[in-house]
């Protein structure tokens, strides 16, 4: 019972679920093979692709516990990306080591002042953060159609198509990558007080004011980060394609990155955020999105498996489902005592969001 | 009193402009929309010498009304409070729905309605998940956004030509007055936004509309039908996604699945440049239909000045801050003096 109730439990289940679903359907969905000593297959490769959607998942994951949201980091990973297939494109030597650095270091340095522009107009100006990241989501992809000359730009470079498909001990790069920024932002958050100081920024701005938190200086970072991460996400998935495609760099990922986020657990209305349950909300997406094309659909066609995961992910969660369930519950135990508030951790937070939303 | 009437005098026409602004507060940022599409009418004008053109004007017009009809609907939905992201891929769905039920042999007559339906199908899931489930607009867009894409590369994955005269009259009949003309589409977008205007102005809908955004706690309070009318709104929405579907279809002469990616941030960026406000309470229609002119006239200025097409959404970004901040510090100000 305190394993149903554990914050992990209906995320990982999904999760396993829908891996179980796919070895089911096709023992071959699990499998991986060893070749020159590096491992192959499916789960490999939902490892490898994850890793756009997690860095981008992950910087989203702080900004919506500061109560905010960032519908730029789509934008954002375009404009990393041309930025830094441009520098490698225009050196004399595409594929020298200290080129890619500088192109890499350049993009991500603009990405985060991308990501300060978004907290400065949320924190300094006090925009609502959907329409102040609206702005950048919007010019954004013009600015990165710019730098490319609204042409799509190709490179050969092997230290830049190596982040994304290279392999270091057994597993990809990519991999690599995501673990390890999961791991710094989870000690940062979690080994230090910024964790806990921007769940009380995301729970209540005003009370955590008074309480002497600095909330502007938290929510700003908490968009750098996002903008940060989204530099690095652009340049794994630039360098995925070795394309620079303003136009489709990062199309709708800040909705995915939405939708693994909330799976993930942490609520779109701010405060309590949980690392490991985006890191699995990410997997969850990531193998769902395989498991359609496994199936034969057309990729193009898979937005609506994810309209119907958004639909239930949202259902499950509205407190008129709770209320329906505590009543469904309460009708096969027969209690005769009618009226009596129902209790719990669940309605708790049911009745807290509708106290929200009639606030 | 002698005060008072030394005093009297002093109300100039400076102060005369202050009362105004804080009694119109309202109605500043779409007045400000209008000067700034007058601005750059003016401005292109004398830049290319051929720009304030009839044929100019009318082909603004024509090549915008899909838009025009979305941002009437989307302002509906902002007034409330709410958003809709839907709106791009409800149009490109109704578009290759219709295109592939025409394609089959079914009358149009049948095909028409079903496109509006399906448009308005979408509108009412999310509405009904904003309303009855307490799922932000936000969210609940986002599931529509992704099921009218989904559903749009279900029906065909690729482009649909349309050959049914009916639908290619809305768009090849010329109505010619002197060297100004207009088709059909034209003609229905103009009628939506006074549809839409008149409804958001005059009618106790409308006015229940403008009362949830104020605060729909006091319109839940005063016994409005709140629930109701925050279902319509996004219906209307979808409605709107339809009819845009129907116009877009004509316009090009096929449905392609791949049509509006991204128009749901343009018709959003032209409501709050229309001088509709995000936080819901305050907008017009006619603001919204402004705000598209702007969206149109820089979209054919920049095709004027023979520029990369990019240009127009970092400017209408730009814009878009612009109208945001100004927006802050007007309720910032009428916040004050309450």
């Amino acid at each position: 019972m305190t394993l149903l109730k554990h914050r992990l439990f209906w995320p990982v289940a999904a999760l396993v679920t829908l891996v179980v679903v796919n070895v089911i359907a096709n023992p071959n969905f699990a499998k991986v093979t060893m070749r020159d000593g590096d491992l192959y297959g499916n789960p490999v490769t939902i490892l490898r692709e994850s890793a756009p959607l997690m860095l981008v998942a992950l910087g989203m994951t702080l900004v919506i516990a500061t109560r905010g949201i960032d519908l730029s980091v789509g934008a954002v990973m375009a404009v990393s990306g041309a930025v830094s297939l441009t520098i490698i494109a225009d050196s004399p030597d595409p594929g020298s080591l200290g080129t890619v650095t500088v192109a890499i270091v350049v993009a991500v340095l603009v990405a985060l002042v991308l990501g300060a522009w978004n907290g400065f107009l949320v924190s300094v100006l006090g925009i609502q953060p959907i329409i102040a990241t609206l702005v950048l989501m919007l010019a954004g992809r013009g600015v990165a159609l710019l730098i490319t000359g609204g042409a799509i730009t190709t490179v050969t470079s092997a230290p830049y198509k190596f982040l994304s498909n290279g392999y270091l001990i057994l597993l990809p790069v990519a991999f690599f990558i995501w673990v390890a920024v999961v791991a710094i932002v989870a000690l940062v958050e979690r080994r230090t007080a910024l964790g806990m100081l921007t769940e009380s920024v995301g729970i209540n701005p005003e009370a955590s004011r008074l309480a002497g938190v600095r909330s502007r200086g938290i929510i700003l970072s908490a968009y750098m980060v996002s903008g940060l991460l989204a530099g690095v996400a652009g340049i794994i998935n630039a360098s995925n394609t070795m394309a620079a495609d303003s136009n489709n760099a990062g199309y709708l990922i800040e909705l995915y990155a939405i939708l693994a986020v909330v799976l993930g657990g942490t609520s779109l209305m701010g405060g309590k955020f949980s690392i490991a349950g985006t890191v699995i909300g990410v997997l969850t997406v990531t193998t769902l999105d395989k498991t359609i094309q496994f199936f034969g659909v057309p990729p193009a066609q898979s937005p609506v498996f994810f309209a119907v995961v958004v639909v239930i992910v949202v259902l499950v969660q509205s407190p008129r489902v709770h209320a329906w369930g505590r009543a469904a519950s309460a009708r096969m135990r027969r209690t005769p005592s009618g009226g009596e508030p129902p209790t719990g951790p669940g309605a708790a937070s049911a009745a807290k969001k509708r106290e929200e939303v009639a606030a | 009193m002698t005060a008072v009437v030394t005093e009297a005098p002093k109300a100039s026409s400076m102060d005369r402009m202050r009362t105004f602004a804080a009694r119109r507060a309202s109605v500043l940022p779409t007045l400000a929309a209008i000067a700034i599409l007058i601005v750059l009418l003016a401005g292109a004008q004398v830049e290319f010498g051929n720009f304030l053109t009839p044929g100019n004007l009318s082909a603004l017009l024509l090549d915008h009304a899909y838009l025009l009809v979305l941002a009437v609907g989307m302002t509906f939905v902002i007034v409330t409070g709410g958003i809709d992201l839907s709106v791009g891929s409800v149009m490109a769905f109704t578009g290759i729905l219709g295109a592939s039920m025409l394609a089959s042999g079914i009358p149009v007559w049948i095909v028409v309605p079903v496109m509006l339906a399906g448009g308005a199908a979408i509108g009412t899931l999310i509405g009904v998940l904003v309303q009855y489930f307490n799922v932000q607009p936000f969210i609940a867009s986002l599931a529509g956004l992704f099921l009218g894409r989904g559903l749009a590369y279900v029906v065909s994955l690729s482009s649909i030509r349309v050959e049914n005269p009916p639908i290619l009259w809305l768009q090849q009949t010329r109505f010619v007055m002197g060297s100004w003309y207009i088709t059909p589409t034209g003609i229905i977008a103009l009628i939506v936004v006074a549809i839409g205007a008149v409804v958001m102005a005059l009618t106790r809908f409308g006015r229940t509309v403008y009362a949830i955004g104020g605060s729909e706690q006091s319109a839940r309070l005063m016994g409005l039908s709140v629930a109701r009318t925050k279902v319509l709104v996004y219906v209307i929405s979808g409605l709107c996604g339809g009819l845009a579907g129907l116009l877009l279809t004509a316009y090009s002469g096929a449905g392609y699945p791949r049509y509006g990616i991204g128009t749901e941030l343009d018709v959003i960026a032209c409501v709050v440049i229309g001088g509709t406000l995000l936080t819901g309470g305050r907008g017009y229609v006619l603001g919204s239909m402004v705000g598209v002119f702007v969206f149109a006239t820089i979209t054919t200025i920049i095709s004027f000045m023979g520029a990369e097409q990019a240009w127009t959404h970092i400017i209408v970004g730009a814009l878009l801050l612009l109208f945001i901040v100004v927006q802050r510090a007007i309720v910032a100000r009428s916040d004050r003096q309450t």
